[in-house]
Parts: structure tokens; sequence; C-alpha cells
């Protein structure tokens, strides 16, 4: 289903470690919400000097039930947008987009799968990983973040997953380190064949090692800076390798921002790579 | 309901409001939230003869009320545009203005020849002044001669029944001079504005924003700048279509531009904040004319002129 734009009343926003999450009433986004999907958010109210939306990757979405048509995403206050945003409490209404961009793929048959996530990035992995349980794979999580106050999401993936390791860079919480310090771990211990990741790119690409070395495949949604979130304006763009071998800038908003870890050219992340295809015709 | 119809030269479109080239991409995206029938044209991302890589990221900065993007023309080139694109726009009833770029007044000759007698092609809008080409000496917009080279050699070399209008830089000492250059040569009207040069530096790392150091000013910040430089050219030229845009973000906003000059008008970044902004635009400025008395659109082109070179009497 296409993405719909929608005007939504905020229902609730709790303050949790150094996030925001906001539970949005949107029917429209939550119709056809998939895991790894985004929601775009106009900030600043009408007449703002900021005209561009923030893109928040979906925590969770209730088509159904008592909370029906409602949909969740988790808000770091980073600079003039999202402190306007971290601002708005219930009642008040926001203009969204969504559900954006390209899902999670499942695996074609059930195998155990490590989700990782870093900071906030945990947030689209817990519907993830119930839609993993649902079809009888076998979840384990690895929660991290650089100290115990930006760690998302450790309550709610023990209690769809129960097996958690947490990790913090200062050792605030949990094993001090890195998630790639106890994902190999994780994976012997599994038998995993997908490892699944949400948060910073520089852990991104790590994960993408630990999941190479160990022969398994990684998909990694990315949090690249965004203009539109729905294709037209090619600022999100990434090196992707492509299925006939050549690599490409395209956009994370629409292809990805779901991405195999193996086809992102993380080194090249940032420049522009000779053998890109167009990269000749730049200097022309 | 006012008369929406509006003519760009030869062009008749069933109303006024466009997209902006770079803004709409072919269109299929935005097609998801209103049918591109309905607006006057899609105007496509500038196309080029081969397929472009685009510069590296950071391609865009938020600034205030606008944007700096760096984008370098990505592109899938020529061939690809006729082979995917355009037949999509074709098949959901968009008329359809195909922005051209190039590095070499022959690229613009061989991609003009390349759209000739090309049914889905209702005009053509030659980008001569994006900041953002890789060869930063080649801008034609900026200099008289070189924008009427490219606009003569396209302009001859386009199928005669297609309009070709010059699209011009406003980061120019006379904005007047290069639009008559271009109408000189055989512009059958001119797209007002591109982007102004913009540059943003991160006061964290020292260094600038963009991967591609300068880029392109959008938004409504740059919306005065677009409606003077409609309201001097069609001052001069006030025969010559003009497509206006910068900044429009309301129906208000698209109205000032008809009242400066332009026959119909581009909806760019605002599309960027919300994707429905064109036919919501659209539907703004049409409430708009009705409110203010105008049986058609076409009666408010340039009407603000009036107010300057025959101002009101107070009764006596």
């Amino acid at each position: 289903m296409p993405p719909v734009q929608e005007v939504g009343e905020i229902f609730a926003v709790q303050h949790i470690g150094e996030y925001y999450q906001f539970t949005v009433v949107a029917p429209g986004v939550a119709a056809s919400f998939t895991p790894g999907q985004f929601v775009a958010v106009a900030v600043g109210g009408d007449n703002t000097s900021m005209l561009l939306r923030r893109a928040f990757a979906l925590y969770g979405a209730t088509p159904t039930g008592d909370f029906a048509g409602t949909i969740q995403f988790v808000v770091a206050e980073h600079g003039p947008g999202t402190q306007w945003l971290v601002r708005r409490r219930a009642g008040e209404r926001l203009d969204l987009v969504g559900p954006l961009g390209r899902p999670f793929q499942l695996p074609k048959r059930t195998v155990p799968a490590v989700l990782v996530g870093g900071g906030y990035g945990t947030a689209p992995l817990i519907p993830l990983a119930q839609q993993l349980i649902e079809t009888g794979s076998d979840v384990e999580f690895v929660v991290g973040a650089a100290t115990a106050s930006r760690l998302f999401g450790e309550l709610a993936a023990k209690r769809v997953v129960g097996a958690v390791t947490v990790t913090t860079d200062d050792g605030s919480a949990g094993t001090h380190g890195r998630v790639t310090d106890v994902l190999p771990a994780a994976i012997q211990r599994t038998k995993a064949h997908v490892v699944y990741a949400c948060g910073p790119m520089a852990m991104l690409r790590a994960v993408g090692d630990v999941a190479r070395a160990h022969s398994v495949s990684a998909q990694v949604a990315v949090e690249e800076s965004m203009a539109c979130g729905v294709g037209v304006c090619m600022t999100c763009v990434l090196p992707v390798v492509d299925d006939d071998g050549q690599s490409r800038f395209v956009r994370s908003c629409v292809d990805g921002p779901v991405f195999d870890a193996s086809r992102v050219r993380w080194d090249d992340v940032g420049s522009l790579p000779p053998d890109l295809v167009g990269a000749d015709a730049m200097g022309a | 309901m006012a008369d929406l119809t509006s003519r760009l030269g030869s062009l008749t479109l069933p109303n006024p409001v466009l997209t902006a080239s770079g803004c709409a991409a072919s269109g299929q995206e935005l097609h998801q939230f209103f049918d591109v029938a309905t607006i006057g044209a899609v105007v496509t991302k500038s196309i080029m003869m081969r397929p472009r890589s685009g510069r590296p990221t950071p391609r865009m900065a938020e600034t205030p009320s606008g944007m700096l993007n760096s984008i370098g023309l990505q592109g899938p080139g020529i061939d690809a545009f006729l082979e995917k694109d355009l037949p999509w726009l074709a098949e959901h009833g968009a008329r359809v203005v195909v922005s051209i770029a190039g590095g070499h007044t022959d690229e613009y000759v061989a991609l003009a020849r390349r759209l000739y007698d090309n049914p889905a092609v209702s005009m053509i809008e030659v980008n001569i002044s994006c900041p953002n080409v890789e060869s930063r000496g080649q801008v034609f917009a900026c200099d008289p001669a070189a924008s009427g080279r490219v606009i003569g050699a396209v302009r001859r070399a386009a199928d005669p029944k297609v309009p070709v209008f010059a699209k011009l830089s406003p980061d120019v000492t006379d904005i007047t001079v290069i639009a008559r250059a271009c109408a000189e040569a055989g512009a059958d009207g001119l797209s007002l504005i591109n982007t102004l040069l913009g540059l943003a530096i991160d006061t964290d790392t020292m260094a600038p924003v963009l991967g591609g150091v300068t880029g392109g000013l959008s938004g409504p910040a740059i919306r005065p700048v677009a409606v003077r430089c409609v309201w001097q050219v069609h001052q001069v030229l006030p025969h010559l279509p003009i497509l206006g845009m910068g900044g429009i973000r309301t129906g208000l906003d698209a109205l000032q531009f008809i009242a400066a000059g332009a026959s119909a008008v581009s909806v760019g970044t605002a599309v960027f904040g919300d994707p429905t902004a064109p036919a919501r635009v659209l539907a703004e400025l049409d409430q708009a004319l009705d409110e203010r008395g105008f049986a058609a659109v076409a009666d408010a082109v340039g009407v603000a002129h009036k107010s300057v070179a025959e101002p009101v009497k107070e009764p006596a």
C-alpha cells in the first residue's frame, strides 16, 4: 500500500532515558506498516522556517484492538526540529507521512536470528522480533549504547524475546564494550543465519563485518539525512552494489532504509568512488 | 471558478501550477500523493546525455526558510528517461516539461534532437543556470552570449511544435540582460528562477556542510528575489511568457508571481515538506483568484505592474 499523509493527534509522549516515545493516532500509517519502515514528521508548526520533515523509524503500529490506529516512534533531541518535537504534548497534532521505505525482509524459511540495536535503533527491531517469533524463529537481542541513559528498548526486548545482552561503551550498564564484542558469541550460541541491525552508521558497518566473518547475512537499517523521505530529492543516497554488480548512489528513503550490509560500500560513504555508475560524467 | 487555462508560448495547459525541476523526480513518487494529470504539468529532473552519479554526500543542509542542495544532477541519462520515465508520465496523462542540462552546447542540441517528434513532450526547459554542475566555468546563464548560443542552438534543433524555455540564474548583475539575450536567440519563454548559490559551515567540524562545498539555495527564503526577477523581466519583455518559481509554498505565493508577470508557476522545495503541495497550491490559487474577482488566471498575469505605472488616485 502506498504511504499516506495525515494529521494525527498525539496520544502520549513518554520520556524514557534520553528519548521521547510518541504514540500518535494515525490509522492510515498504521494500516500498512511493516517493521523497518519509517514515518516523516513535519516540525515547527504552521509558517515554520523549518521546511523539511524529520524521519523516525516506526517502533510499532496497532491497526486493531484497544489502541487501534496508533503508531509509535522514538525521538532523540538533536537540533531545533527535534527540540520542537519533544516539547509537544498529548492532544496536539502532528503532520505525518508514512509508512515509508523498504522494510526488513523475513527469512524465506524459519531460521535463528540475532537483532542488534544501537541507541534508539532498537525501536524498529522490537516489532521485527515479534514478527520473527510469530513465524517460529529463535531470536536473541543485543542492545547497546554509549551509556546507560542512551539505551532503549531493553525491557521491551526482554518481554518479547527473553534473551537480551546489553552493552555500554562506558560500562554503566551490561557488558563494558560494544555490541560487536558480544555479537560473535550470540551468533554462535543461537546458530543464527541472519543478523538484523539498526543504529549509527559505524555500528552497522561493524555488525556487517562480524556477520560476514561468520558467514551469515546482515540486514541493516540506516539513518541517513533526508530532505523529502519519499524519493524525489536525491539527498539521502549511499553507494550500494546493485544486482548487476555495478555500484550506484541509491536513495536510503525508498531503496532503503534497510540494506544488505554486504552491498553497502561503507568505505565510500561520503565520497565519490570513480567506479560508481555515472561518476565518469561528473568531471565532464 | 476562475478559468485556469494557462498559455506558455504555443502550449496551452489546463491550469498554471507545475512541479519544479529536481523537486519531483519524474513524477512517479508524487503520484502516490496526488494525480499527476491534475496539475498543469510535471517538470522533470534535468536530463543529461549520460548517466550521472551526482555528488558525494552530504548533499543537503536545512537553512532558515530554505535549504541548500548539492545533488550534482544525479540521473540515469536520456536513454533510460525515454525508455522508462517519459512513457510512464504519458500513460498517466501528465503533460511533461522535460528539463535538459549539458556541459556543452552540443550536448543540449543532442538532447533536443532526442526529444524531437515525441508526443509525450509538451515543452523543453533548458537548464543553463544550475550552479551544481561540476564544470563551474561553464555556467552558461551568467554570460549573455553563452546563454544566447545554447538557447539558439536548442531552438533550432528542437521540434518546432514544442516551446523552448530558458531557465535563468538569479546570480547575475542584471537578469534582464540575460533574458533579452535568450529572447533574441529564440526562446519561447523563460523559467525564473533557479537556485541561488550558497554555502553553510558546520561550526563543530569547522568545515563546509555540503560534500560539494557550495549548494543551491531554494525555498521561501528566496521568494522575494524570485518575484523581483519575474517583475524586472516582465517589465522589459512584457510579451514573453514566464514560468515563475522560487519558494512557492501557498496559493497566495503563486499569485504574487502571477501578479508580477508569470503566466504559470512551479512548486519546488515545498514538495519536500508536503508531497501534496502542487495540488494544494492549485486549489488555494483557484480560491484566491475567485476571492479577488478574477474571471481567468490570464487576467491576473502582470496586474501588479499597473498599480505602479498608473497609481490609483485618491477620490477628489
